[in-house]
């Protein structure tokens, strides 16, 4: 027989063998008991929903899209996808003005960086937050991320060091964040970069990842980004300025990842181009084409969060390897879960209690190391971990920045 | 509305056999006034009623045959329609023609078809291939027919629900072993409780034999022989819904040429073989059968070459020789209804078989004419094509259901597929946050729909409920459901050792329907049902051996 050799099903739903781990391993289910968990929301819906697209249940907003449930299947069901998948599929509903706003992270952000310092405090003022969570259920406990006067391209090309005296080029993807809100990574990404010998380069046109409006259904225009994206990193990889490296994962995660399946755009030809910052920087380490000199004084008490989407590409390890390189270092590394805030997710008024719920055991172990710092790879963790602790956090990136010592770098890669 | 346990002394009627047939002449006898005890050995729907496609025929497949069938299925398919609107689904169907197939049949099939009354339309290949792209892209030919869906299970409980309401008494696990006699006339039936073992008599005017294929022995036993023969039907379910239209092949009916979209799966039928009386109560699927059904599925339909099966499974179709016929060469497909006063000399027995599941109504129709008849009872108007069955009733008794779920203003899947299970009767089933939880969650069923079926619909153990919920079902084959719902019946029925009993029974007879398909995922599936129940939870010492 030729036939039933294998099973072939969209994202693998029929590989599902029922044994419910990845329900244990969603933060949302553990706390949300609207929500059916991954099982049954992926590949228990799924039978229903292709009988009939009227079983579609509207509790699958619920899902954060971490992915921790495809990290937990031990039979690679990409539940996850099948989630989101027929959220975009069979939520016929329009997307409302708050998660289209949410999720037009580009244009928010041209627009807000014009005029930083007023909306800085007025998104800061409490009846401004009184009145965006009962005018557009944006949830009047979450802190804004503070938008920057100048963008991180400008800085670029005004001020950033010359960067064609490099032979080795590397092409950045510095994402909504580092653009409009904290140009500091970027320029940490350029700092590190320099000093061991890779010109850094902007994509010829960059638009958001498309994260936030495919969570908030946006397709048509996230679709748009993604082929825009993916036509300029193509660009970039065929003249040699690749690969295109970003630091933050859910940035890269999402154009790896999410755009074949979830937007039908096909990277499949510079996938393995696209990476993160970290990871790069650790191959040319561990290759022996780079060295490190770190500062002698440096001194940090450091807890990783392994943000989803990292944990989902399984690059965590190259995060907590770079970080453990650094002498002086106390390095605590912090069980893997979700710290609540997906994205635009919990900004949502509905979802806010519910994203400081899985947070919460995030935050108590936080809380009970005693860092001087969280790194993480994230800057939707970021904000979510500073206003649920008291503690800073950082990027890998930038805690390297910090700890290199500069001058002696660069006379160990011969600069 | 519990079940009673304890008959009366004396009925106008009893009713053997709860199938589609016996169910549906208990309605219709009931409704016509009679005091009817239906009386069934096992479970409703334990044989060839809930072994079979579940397809709402259009009569299309037997018109180039038999018109006279294909006439009365046309019929009952558009009285079903509206009489069991929450047992049938309205997918339609196609008939296509493969390269191999002569389009000359396709000729005489329409045109056999339009005869008989059955809308045939040939339609373009293409379009064929938009209505449904999960046919053969190969067809050369298409003709769309009024076939659909229908769940037998539903359908038979809906009509025991119905007979009840009419005074009907119901016993399950009760088998005749004899009948009570005064000279040529049958007076009574003689039952025994497979539970306790005990026996009782019940007193009756009229025995109505509507055993299936156990009618044979049923009227042996009475002393009248009735020439049946055991045609083993063979089908596959696949674990999710392949096609969203009935496929059918077009040509001279053979082994699996229907393919039928039921709730969440796909079934392909059936093979055809006799088999031997001392068999039809162990019905096994060989890799034989697996086999044809498979070869011949994938070329309606190429997707089941790589899409899961959950399990195969087996019934009897009661094929009869015509009266007229005694060496039994010649087979009746259509409705038998036997008075054996006429033609056996015994007086208070009758037997109606024959037919098929898409014309159990206009069987219970005929058979309860004849009971009528026979009890010299003023003729009643048979109401049964008119009124509909409870479930499909709109919904006279429920206040339109509400989602528990707060935030969600939409229902879960969980309470639409009740719906579809139970229609308006869905209000029976008790809400709030233990209720709401999931007891199988590959066919979403609910705590709350469990109790109201061990409350309400006749349930003794898991295979009981499987029949009348869906429970276990599904993907996982009680996997992981089937512990869950012996644990809400044990509690309710506070008996938890048979509970226990009852647990290892039903996963070793989901292993049975396994067993002949067991490789790839199902395999898979199958080892972990048995690493936790037999590995883990030590339920082996539990089983019957």
């Amino acid at each position: 027989m030729d036939y039933q050799k294998q099973n072939i099903s969209a994202n693998d739903f029929e590989q599902c063998i029922k044994c419910t781990i990845c329900t244990v391993y969603c933060p949302v289910a553990a706390v949300n008991i609207n929500y059916p968990g991954p099982k049954q929301a992926g590949p228990d819906g799924e039978r229903y929903r292709l009988k009939n697209p009227a079983f579609y249940d509207k509790a699958l907003k619920y899902c954060l899209n971490c992915k921790r449930c495809e990290v937990s299947c031990p039979n690679n069901v990409k539940i996850g996808d099948i989630i989101q998948t027929a959220r975009l599929r069979y939520d016929k509903s329009s997307p409302k003005l708050r998660d289209r706003i949410l999720a037009s992270t580009d244009f928010v952000g041209s627009m807000a960086t014009k005029m930083a310092p007023i909306v800085n405090t007025m998104t800061a003022l409490s009846p401004v937050k009184a009145g965006m969570d009962f005018f557009l259920a944006i949830d009047k406990h979450r802190q804004f991320p503070k938008y920057s006067g100048r963008t991180f391209v400008k800085w670029f090309k005004k001020e950033a060091p010359d960067q064609s005296v490099f032979k080795n080029q590397v092409t950045y993807y510095h994402g909504c964040y580092v653009n409009y809100n904290f140009p500091q990574l970027g320029k940490d990404v350029v700092k590190v970069l320099n000093a061991v010998g890779y010109g850094v380069n902007m994509l010829e046109k960059e638009k958001c990842c498309g994260v936030a409006k495919i969570s908030n259904r946006l397709i048509d225009s996230a679709k748009k980004d993604a082929e825009l994206n993916m036509a300029s990193i193509r660009k970039a990889v065929k003249s040699g300025k690749g690969p295109v490296i970003g630091a933050s994962s859910t940035c890269i995660f999402t154009m790896r990842d999410e755009y074949p399946h979830l937007l039908g755009v096909d990277n499949s030809d510079i996938r393995d181009d696209i990476s993160m910052v970290i990871v790069f920087l650790y191959k040319l380490l561990e290759e022996g084409k780079i060295k490190l000199a770190f500062r002698p004084d440096f001194k940090m008490r450091i807890a990783y969060h392994t943000p989803c989407h990292m944990q989902k590409m399984g690059w965590a390890v190259y995060s907590k390897a770079m970080l453990k390189m650094i002498p002086g270092v106390d390095f605590i590394p912090l069980e893997s879960m979700c710290c609540g805030i997906a994205g635009t997710y919990g900004f949502k008024k509905e979802n806010y209690p519910y994203s400081q719920a899985i947070g919460q055991e995030l935050f108590d172990a936080i809380n009970a190391a005693k860092p001087d710092v969280v790194a993480c790879d994230c800057e939707t963790c970021k904000w979510q971990i500073e206003m649920s602790t008291p503690y800073p956090v950082m990027n890998p990136i930038s805690i390297i920045a910090d700890a290199l010592d500069i001058e002696e770098t660069k006379k160990l890669n011969s600069l | 509305m519990s079940a009673k346990t304890t008959p009366n002394p004396h009925y106008d009627v009893v009713i053997i056999g709860a199938g589609a047939t016996g169910a549906g002449t208990a309605r219709d006898c009931s409704r016509r006034g009679l005091k009817v005890l239906l009386v069934e050995r096992l479970d409703f729907t334990a044989g060839a009623t809930g072994r079979n496609h579940g397809l709402l025929h259009s009569g299309a497949r037997y018109a180039v045959t038999d018109a006279e069938s294909a006439n009365e299925c046309i019929r009952e398919n558009m009285i079903l329609r509206r009489v069991a609107s929450h047992c049938v689904e309205e997918t339609g169907g196609l008939f296509v023609s493969l390269p191999e197939d002569s389009l000359e049949y396709q000729k005489t099939f329409v045109e056999a078809c339009q005869k008989s009354g059955i809308d045939a339309q040939i339609i373009d290949p293409e379009e064929a291939k938009r209505i449904e792209p999960a046919v053969n892209p190969e067809i050369v030919g298409a003709v769309k027919v009024p076939d659909g869906a229908v769940d037998p299970f539903r359908l038979t409980t809906a009509n025991v629900i119905d007979a009840r309401r009419h005074g009907a008494d119901v016993l399950t696990y009760h088998e005749v072993t004899d009948f009570l006699r005064s000279g040529n006339r049958i007076t009574g039936v003689v039952l025994r409780n497979h539970y306790t073992g005990d026996t009782k008599t019940v007193e009756c005017d009229l025995v109505i034999n509507a055993a299936g294929i156990w009618g044979h022995m049923i009227a042996e036993k009475a002393g009248a022989k009735i020439n049946m023969f055991p045609a083993k039907g063979a089908l596959l379910i696949f674990g999710h819904r392949v096609n969203n239209v009935v496929i059918n092949r077009c040509r001279k009916p053979a082994d699996a040429d229907i393919l039928v979209p039921g709730d969440t799966i796909s079934l392909i039928g059936t093979t055809s073989s006799r088999v031997p009386f001392d068999e039809v109560d162990n019905m096994d699927v060989t890799s034989d059968e697996v086999d044809i059904l498979l070869r011949e599925g994938i070329k309606i339909a190429p997707a089941l070459a790589y899409t899961r099966i959950l399990r195969a499974y087996a019934g009897v179709r009661p094929l009869i020789a015509s009266d007229d016929d005694p060496s039994g060469r010649s087979i009746s497909r259509g409705i038998v209804c036997l008075d054996h006063a006429t033609r056996d000399g015994i007086e208070g027995f009758m037997t109606i078989s024959g037919g098929k599941l898409m014309t159990y109504r206009l069987m219970a129709e005929w058979a309860t004419d004849m009971a009528m008849k026979k009890l010299g009872k003023t003729a009643v108007k048979c109401d049964t094509a008119d009124v509909p069955l409870p479930g499909s009733d709109g919904n006279q008794e429920c206040p339109k259901s509400k989602s528990s779920r707060k935030h969600i203003i939409e229902l879960g899947t969980e309470q639409i597929a009740a719906q579809g299970r139970h229609g308006s009767l869905t209000c029976n089933i008790s809400k709030g946050p233990e209720d709401d939880a999931m007891v199988c969650e590959c066919e979403a069923v609910s705590v709350g729909e469990v109790k109201y079926a061990i409350d309400s619909l006749h349930v003794n153990n898991l295979v009981n409920l499987r029949r009348r919920t869906r429970m276990g079902m599904g993907t996982c084959q009680g996997g992981l459901c089937a512990a869950r719902a012996a644990s809400v019946m044990g509690e309710v029925l506070e008996n938890e050792q048979k509970a226990l009993t009852d647990l290892a029974g039903f996963v070793n007879e989901r292993w049975k329907g396994m067993m002949p398909v067991a490789w790839g995922q199902t395999l898979v599936e199958q080892q972990f049902a048995s690493w936790i129940y037999d590995g883990v939870c030590g339920l082996d010492k539990y089983a019957k051996k």
